[in-house]
């Protein structure tokens, strides 16, 4: 089970990333939640400047740009 | 480095669907397939370009350096410089505000920061080069790091903690040097040239139209007659600046969509300082931006920041006409 967070204001670009992690957890059949973060109090509790961020498990993976489906896939899977 | 661009240009226009060099249609049509790609592969390259420098040097080491180091001044430009390289998402202008705030970095720098990062925008920066030349672009960027050294330390003077809102006020009298901000990012370099490469794609591909357009209607260079604008606005009435720079501030534009635009404009007569002026207006301050500070500042510190930045492109307008 994993728990997804993806943090950002609400920007096309945070959209675009929600829409990837979603896309890629259907694709990979894994359980996950997958939470939109857009309480900017929220955001800065993980402490980055540039967003949309991706949270596994706590662990800030991605940040400040949309991850391609590879990626996504290979930090997924495992 | 484009001839091969103007050969093919040539080659379709010409040759392929055989319109005549010297008619009007064919030159018009051979300059649009020109420009439209060469700035399209420039656009990309710059972008691309960016994406591999912020890879090494992302805002957070930046925050970082600033939080630990004085500089004595040198850390508005230090900020201006950075800002001018990072590409400018207005979605993430606010968790970097308060994450300086929370660094304790002195508020003016924040805004050099935020003054030079969607002046000196990567889009305007390609549109120049292939348009203008790269002096004009050289002197687009540098008084876009100007105006944000100079803005962001002016602003500093002000004395404006007191006009941040109440919650980023609290975080202010907080703050504590020499703390970080998360830097590493989880991927190795090479695993991210192709997100890189796919986000100046991404870029590419979301100006395209605008691209066409604007080029369309600068392709029709010929139809209009040559100093058509001159009688109005290339007289070098005092007044033309500040009224191009406070009609473009509201009007916020694509860069993409704005500059061949400018282009016939300046090819018609218009000073290219005005123009210049006008573009930074529309791409440098826009509402929806000052919708989201508003969730840090108050109205009056968002007036405040916008007004000091509408009044500097407005004399860096003065000065382009002087030097140009």
């Amino acid at each position: 089970m994993k728990d997804i967070k993806i943090l950002g204001t609400g920007c096309p670009k945070c959209k675009q990333t929600t829409a990837a992690v979603e896309e890629t957890v259907k694709k990979l059949g894994i359980e996950a939640t997958i939470e939109k973060v857009e309480d900017i109090m929220e955001i800065m509790k993980y402490n980055v400047l540039s967003t949309p961020a991706v949270v596994v498990n706590g662990n800030i993976v991605f940040k400040g740009r949309v991850p391609t489906s590879s990626e996504l896939e290979a930090i997924l899977a495992n | 480095m484009f001839d091969w661009l103007q050969h093919f240009a040539d080659w379709l226009i010409y040759a392929v669907f055989g319109i005549g060099a010297e008619t009007h249609l064919g030159a018009a049509l051979n300059f649009f397939v020109f420009d439209t790609l060469k700035i399209l592969l420039l656009l990309f390259l710059i972008v691309f370009l960016m994406g591999i420098v912020n890879a090494y040097f992302p805002v957070e080491r930046l925050r970082n350096y600033l939080s630990r180091n004085k500089l004595y001044g040198g850390e508005h430009l230090l900020a201006a410089v950075f800002g001018a390289v990072t590409p400018f998402c207005s979605c993430s202008s606010v968790p970097l505000f308060i994450g300086f705030v929370r660094g304790g970095i002195p508020l003016g720098v924040t805004f050099s920061f935020l003054i030079t990062s969607p002046l000196v925008n990567e889009v305007a920066l390609a549109m120049f080069l292939g348009m203008f030349g790269w002096k004009v672009t050289v002197i687009y960027a540098a008084s876009g790091i100007v105006l944000g050294t100079v803005g962001g330390w002016v602003l500093g003077k002000l004395n404006l903690q007191r006009y941040l809102s109440d919650w980023v006020k609290q975080l202010w009298e907080n703050a504590q040097r020499e703390t970080d901000a998360l830097e590493a990012d989880a991927q190795t370099f090479a695993q991210r040239l192709p997100s890189i490469a796919r986000g100046a794609w991404d870029i590419v591909k979301g100006v395209v139209l605008y691209v066409i357009i604007g080029i369309g209607i600068g392709a029709m260079h010929g139809f209009v007659p040559e100093n058509f604008f001159t009688e109005y606005l290339g007289g070098g009435q005092w007044w033309t600046v500040p009224v191009a720079v406070i009609v473009a501030v509201p009007l916020y534009a694509n860069a993409a969509g704005i500059l061949p635009v400018i282009q016939v404009l300046v090819a018609k007569g218009v000073p290219l300082g005005t123009a210049i002026a006008f573009m930074m207006g529309t791409v440098g301050l826009s509402l929806p931006e000052a919708t989201l500070l508003k969730k840090v500042m108050t109205m009056r510190l968002i007036a405040i920041f916008f007004g000091v930045v509408t009044a500097f492109i407005i004399l860096s307008g003065y000065l382009f006409n002087l030097v140009f």
